[in-house]
C-alpha cells in the first residue's frame, strides 16, 4: 500500500494524516493499521503522567533534547483533555516543546482525549504504532493531568514517569491509589520549592513499605528530582541523570526479558479494544439507527421488560452462536 | 462511526507579544468544537508551518498587532507552498489596515478580521467555508 510505503520512508504529513484518520475513526485508517502492525515494536515507548501543572511538558521538552543529543529521533503524543462541554479542546502542550520546533528529527503531535476516560485519547495506541513505523527511536507519550484513576498509560508503555510536585497537601495520601503503582520512575519535580524533600522521603518510606513483589524483576522505582525548570544548568543536568536512568530501565526490561510482559499488557487492550469496536458498535448503531433503541429505553422505563432480557433479545439477533 | 472534527492551529508569528486575542480566538473555537493547538507567541513562520504540518490542521490562524503581518503572513504561506502544505487554509487578524488586505490575499489568505469583528462573525465564516479533510 503506498501510504504504508510513505510511513516507513518518514513521511510527516502522511503519519499526520492518518493519525488524524484514525481519531476521526475513518474505515480506511483501520486498514492502513492492518499493514503497519507487522512492522511495529522496533520503539522504546516512554509514559509521562501526572496531576495537572506538574510539568510534563516541560519535562518532556527536556527529554526530547536528552535523546537527540545522544542521537535518537523522538516522537511525541500529547493529550489533553475534549471539554465534555462542547466537544472542542485546546492542545497547549506545544506550547511548552518549542527547543526543538524546527528539528527534523522530532514530531509532535497532540491528541484530545474525546470522552476516553483513562488519561489518554483511544487512538494513542495506533498513533503509536505509527510513529514507531515512521521510524522514531523513542516515542513520549504525556498524559492528560491525572488523579487516582487514570492509568492507561502503562498499557501502551515500556516505562513509566510519574511526575509530582511538592506543596499539593498530603501528597502520598492524595495519590496513592493506581498511579504510584504504575511509576518506574518518580520524577519530584519543582524542587525548588518548598516541601520537596518531604515528598521525596515519603516516597521512599512507601517504596521500602511494598514487598518485593512489587518491584518487577527487582526494579525499584527510582526517585529523581528536578530542580528547576528556569535553570537551564541544573534542568539540563537532571534531565540528563533521567535520561539515562530510562534508558537503564529498558535495558532491566530486555536483560530480565520483561518486555514481552509490557507488550501482553497492550495486546490484551488492543484486542479488547478491537472486539468492541467490530462487535458491539455495529450492534449497537444498528439500534440507534432503526429507532430500536428508543424503543427499548421506553419499554424498560415502563418496565416493560428488564435491561438483561432486553439485551439478551439484541444479542439472540445480532450475535447467532454467542450465547 | 466516523467523527470528523475540524483541527484548526492559532499562532502568533514574530515578536509581537499581544496575546490576548489569540488566546479569546482558541477559547472561542474550543466551545465551537473545534479541536484547538495553540502554540504561543514569538514563533518564526519557519516553526508555525513544521507544527501546522505535524499536527495536520484544516485551519492555520495568524495573529499579528505590531504590524509586521506585510511580511510574516507571506512568509508563513510561502513556506506553506514549498512544503508542499498549502492545502492548509491560512486566515489572519490583527492590527491590519486596509490598504494591505489585497496584498495578503494575493499571498493567499482567504479572510481577514480585524479589531471589531465578532467571534460569531469568525466562527460562522470557519463553519460555512473550512470542512475537515479526508
Ligand atoms: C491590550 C493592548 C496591549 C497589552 C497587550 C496584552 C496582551 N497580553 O495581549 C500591552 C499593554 C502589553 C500592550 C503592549 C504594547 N502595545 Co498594545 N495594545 C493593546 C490594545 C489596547 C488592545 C489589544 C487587544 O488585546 N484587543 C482585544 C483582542 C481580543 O482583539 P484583537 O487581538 O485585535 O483580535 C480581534 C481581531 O483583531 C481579530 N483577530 C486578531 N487576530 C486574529 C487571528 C485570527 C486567526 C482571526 C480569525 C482573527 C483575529 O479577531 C479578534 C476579535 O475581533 C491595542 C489597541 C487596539 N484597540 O487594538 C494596542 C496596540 C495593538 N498596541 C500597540 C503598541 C504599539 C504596543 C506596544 C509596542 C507599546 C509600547 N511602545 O510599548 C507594546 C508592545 C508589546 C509587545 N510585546 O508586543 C499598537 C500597535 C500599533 C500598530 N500595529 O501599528 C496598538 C494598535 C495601539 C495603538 N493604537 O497604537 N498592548
Ligand atoms: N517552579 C517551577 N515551575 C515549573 C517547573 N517546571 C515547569 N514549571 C511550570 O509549571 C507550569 C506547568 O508546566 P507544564 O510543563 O505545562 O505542565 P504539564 O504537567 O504539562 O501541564 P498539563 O499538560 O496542563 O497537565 C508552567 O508554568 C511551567 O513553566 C519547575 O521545575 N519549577
Ligand atoms: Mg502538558
Amino acid at each position: 500500500m503506498e501510504i504504508t510505503k510513505k510511513i516507513q520512508g518518514g513521511d510527516i504529513r502522511a503519519a499526520s494524516r492518518l493519525i488524524r484518520n484514525l481519531e476521526d475513526r475513518m474505515p480506511e485508517a483501520k486498514l492502513t493499521i492492518k499493514h503497519l502492525f507487522p512492522l511495529t515494536g522496533r520503539a522504546h515507548v516512554i509514559g509521562i503522567t501526572g496531576s495537572p501543572g506538574a510539568g510534563k511538558s516541560t519535562l518532556t521538552d527536556g527529554l526530547i533534547d536528552c535523546f537527540r543529543k545522544k542521537g535518537k529521533t523522538v516522537g511525541v503524543l500529547a493529550v489533553d483533555p475534549t471539554s465534555p462541554f462542547t466537544g472542542g479542546a485546546i492542545l497547549g502542550d506545544r506550547i511548552r516543546m518549542q527547543r526543538h520546533a524546527e528539528d527534523p528529527g522530532v514530531f509532535v503531535r497532540s491528541l484530545a482525549t474525546r470522552g476516553a476516560l483513562g488519561g489518554l485519547a483511544k487512538a494513542v495506541g495506533d498513533a503509536i504504532h505509527v510513529m514507531d513505523v515512521l521510524g522514531e527511536d523513542i516515542i513520549i507519550v504525556e498524559t492528560v493531568g491525572t488523579g487516582q484513576q487514570e492509568v492507561d498509560i502503562i498499557n501502551h508503555s515500556h516505562t513509566v514517569l510519574v511526575v509530582l510536585v511538592p506543596g499539593m497537601g498530603d501528597e502520598i495520601q492524595a495519590i496513592k491509589a493506581g498511579i504510584l503503582e504504575i511509576a518506574d520512575i518518580f520524577v519530584v519535580n519543582k524542587a525548588d520549592r518548598e516541601g520537596s524533600s518531604k515528598l521525596s522521603r515519603e516516597l521512599m518510606a512507601m517504596l521500602d513499605m511494598a514487598p518485593p513483589s512489587a518491584f518487577q524483576g527487582g526494579w525499584r522505582p527510582s526517585i529523581m528530582k528536578v530542580e528547576n525548570a528556569f535553570q537551564p544548568e541544573s534542568f539540563n543536568k537532571a534531565l540528563d541523570d533521567i535520561c539515562n536512568k530510562i534508558e537503564e530501565h529498558y535495558k532491566h526490561l530486555v536483560d530480565k526479558d520483561l518486555i514481552g510482559s509490557r507488550m501482553r499488557r497492550k495486546a490484551t487492550v488492543e484486542l479488547n479494544e478491537a472486539i468492541r469496536a467490530t462487535i458491539l458498535e455495529p450492534v449497537l448503531l444498528k439500534l440507534l439507527g432503526s429507532g430500536r433503541m428508543e424503543e427499548l429505553i421506553e419499554k424498560v422505563m415502563k418496565k416493560e421488560i428488564d435491561p438483561y432480557t432486553a439485551a439478551e433479545d439484541i444479542a439472540k439477533r445480532n450475535l447467532e452462536g454467542c450465547l | 462511526m466516523s467523527d470528523r472534527k475540524l483541527r484548526v492551529m492559532v499562532a502568533k508569528p514574530g515578536l509581537d507579544g499581544h496575546d490576548r486575542g489569540a488566546r479569546v480566538l482558541a477559547r472561542c473555537f474550543r466551545d465551537a468544537g473545534y479541536e484547538v493547538i495553540y502554540t504561543g507567541c514569538h514563533q518564526t513562520p519557519e516553526q508555525i508551518v513544521s507544527a501546522a504540518v505535524q499536527e495536520d490542521v484544516d485551519l492555520l490562524g495568524l495573529s499579528c498587532l505590531s504590524g509586521a503581518h506585510r511580511y510574516l503572513y507571506p512568509a508563513v504561506t510561502k513556506l506553506l507552498k514549498d512544503k508542499g502544505a498549502d492545502d492548509i487554509m491560512v486566515i489572519g487578524g490583527g492590527i491590519i489596515p486596509e490598504q494591505d488586505f489585497q496584498l495578503l490575499y494575493d499571498a493567499g489568505l482567504k479572510a481577514i478580521f480585524v479589531p471589531g469583528a465578532t467571534l460569531d462573525t469568525i466562527v460562522t465564516w470557519i463553519n460555512t467555508n473550512v470542512k475537515p479533510r479526508a
